[in-house]
């Protein structure tokens, strides 16, 4: 059985006027790591900030273990949330922003906090305000990790990281969450990186959420068809089309659905090809939309899970 | 190691099932347990899970209480028999594909294979 750790119900912020987050129907699983993705300016960092009280919503709600998080500082007190551009008084240097969080999170280990340090090689003696973007966000890691906290944002953790510190994250994270399981909600741009690491994603789009599904449903659900643009244009007849693009008489389009063996055929034998789509081409394709592309036939299907349509909140069994 | 035609905890499941084939766990050996799996692999350990969960299920593997994942006894043979049944359609059928495309009748096509095999098998020997 799963149980919600975050519900939000037509959860909008707007910044003058203007939607960052409109509308949003969430139940985020407890324990469970989750994903939110989307490009740039689709509503992450405002969903994360909104959820630990950061913010406040222009309309809508938030429940955290069923209560709204704003009034309840035992709630805030459950979630650690790290965010990519997290300042620091002054004259901080390493050992106290680790004294002041160990203040901050109940459930701190001071263990796991040492072993990062030492793996990320944070130095000790500058001020963090001197940090580098890789050490911000190394530090960042080690208090999101250390905190234990039972809920856990991570706003673009990796920033600056190289490829050896982004290995150690990955290893400490899925380390810490198998020993000390907790929810954890990280935005991340490196999908094709990350994705492995991921129970459940979030996919957001220009303040909706467009999709809400585990990973291993979202595998496989839309693939990549490509060729001439005329057997391309018969083929998407009637399909849910989530982007497409085309040069001269060549076209590309991502399908959201799954492919038949018969759509194979047909496909192969119209020349078109058929290839599987990543989360992270997925999350692009959502990105990138069809309003751009001439639908004057009226042949792609707006159905429920075109893009900015709707808020759509599906659940795996 | 992964790619993404299908959900990783089923490509897990087909890869344990593969070292299984292969002799690299033998029946009644311990398998690695989700955790490490997870850790090893670098996948979230639902994934891991839901792969060793689908082997029990198909009884290519069983739990011990408290101790851990083993091999079934005449799990290769099950596993055998399942990859025998999807030969057909996995192998032949592109290949037989590939053959009509080049322009290769049927029975060009077994004299390439009986001549692939003739020399897989002198390999195998010498």
């Amino acid at each position: 059985m799963t149980t919600t750790a975050i519900e939000t119900r037509g959860l909008t912020r707007s910044y003058r006027g203007q939607p960052a987050i409109a509308d949003v129907n969430l139940d985020i699983h407890e324990g469970v790591i989750t994903g939110l993705l989307g490009r740039n300016g689709a509503g992450k960092t405002t969903l994360m900030s909104l959820i630990t009280a950061q913010d406040r919503p222009t309309s809508g709600s938030i429940r955290v273990a069923g209560r709204e998080p704003f009034e309840h500082a035992d709630v805030i007190e459950r979630m650690c949330f790290v965010r990519d551009n997290q300042r620091y008084p002054d004259d901080y240097k390493l050992k106290h922003a680790i004294r002041a969080a160990r203040i901050c999170y109940p459930n701190w280990s001071q263990e796991v906090a040492d072993r990062l340090i030492r793996l990320f090689r944070i130095p000790t003696k500058p001020i963090v305000k001197k940090f580098s973007r890789g050490q911000l966000s190394a530090l960042g890691i080690v208090l999101g990790l250390a905190s234990r906290s039972p809920i856990t944002f991570f706003d673009e953790p990796y920033l600056g990281l190289d490829a050896t510190a982004r290995n150690i994250f990955y290893d400490e994270l899925l380390r810490e969450y198998a020993e000390h399981p907790r929810t954890i909600i990280l935005s991340t741009h490196l999908i094709d990186e990350m994705d492995q690491l991921l129970e459940r994603v979030i996919i957001l789009d220009r303040g909706r959420v467009v999709r809400h599904e585990g990973v291993d449903e979202l595998r496989g659900a839309a693939y990549q068809v490509a060729g001439r643009a005329t057997a391309l244009e018969e083929h998407l007849r009637g399909r849910a089309v989530l982007s497409r693009r085309s040069i001269g008489g060549l076209g590309t389009a991502v399908v959201n659905g799954a492919v038949t063996a018969e759509d194979r055929e047909l496909a192969q034998d119209a020349g078109l090809d058929i290839t599987p789509v990543s989360l992270q081409d997925l999350v692009a394709a959502y990105g990138l939309g069809v309003e751009d592309a001439d639908l004057g036939d009226g042949g792609a299907d707006p159905g429920p899970s075109a893009p900015g349509t709707r808020t759509r909140e599906r659940s795996a069994a | 190691m992964f790619d993404d035609t299908r959900p990783i905890f089923l490509q897990l499941a087909d890869r344990i099932a593969d070292d299984v084939l292969r002799g690299i766990y033998n029946e009644e050996e311990q398998v690695p347990s989700t955790n490490e799996l997870a850790a090893h692999l670098r996948i979230n350990p639902a994934t891991a899970g839901k792969g060793l969960a689908r082997l029990v299920d198909q009884g290519v593997l069983y739990k011990r209480r408290g101790i851990g994942m083993f091999v079934a006894p005449g799990a290769r043979a099950l596993i055998a028999e399942e990859r025998q049944r999807d030969f057909a359609e996995r192998y032949i059928a592109p290949l037989v594909a590939e053959a009509r495309k080049l322009g290769l009748d049927t029975s060009d096509l077994v004299r390439l294979v009986e001549t692939e095999a003739a020399a897989s098998v002198k390999e195998a020997t010498s």
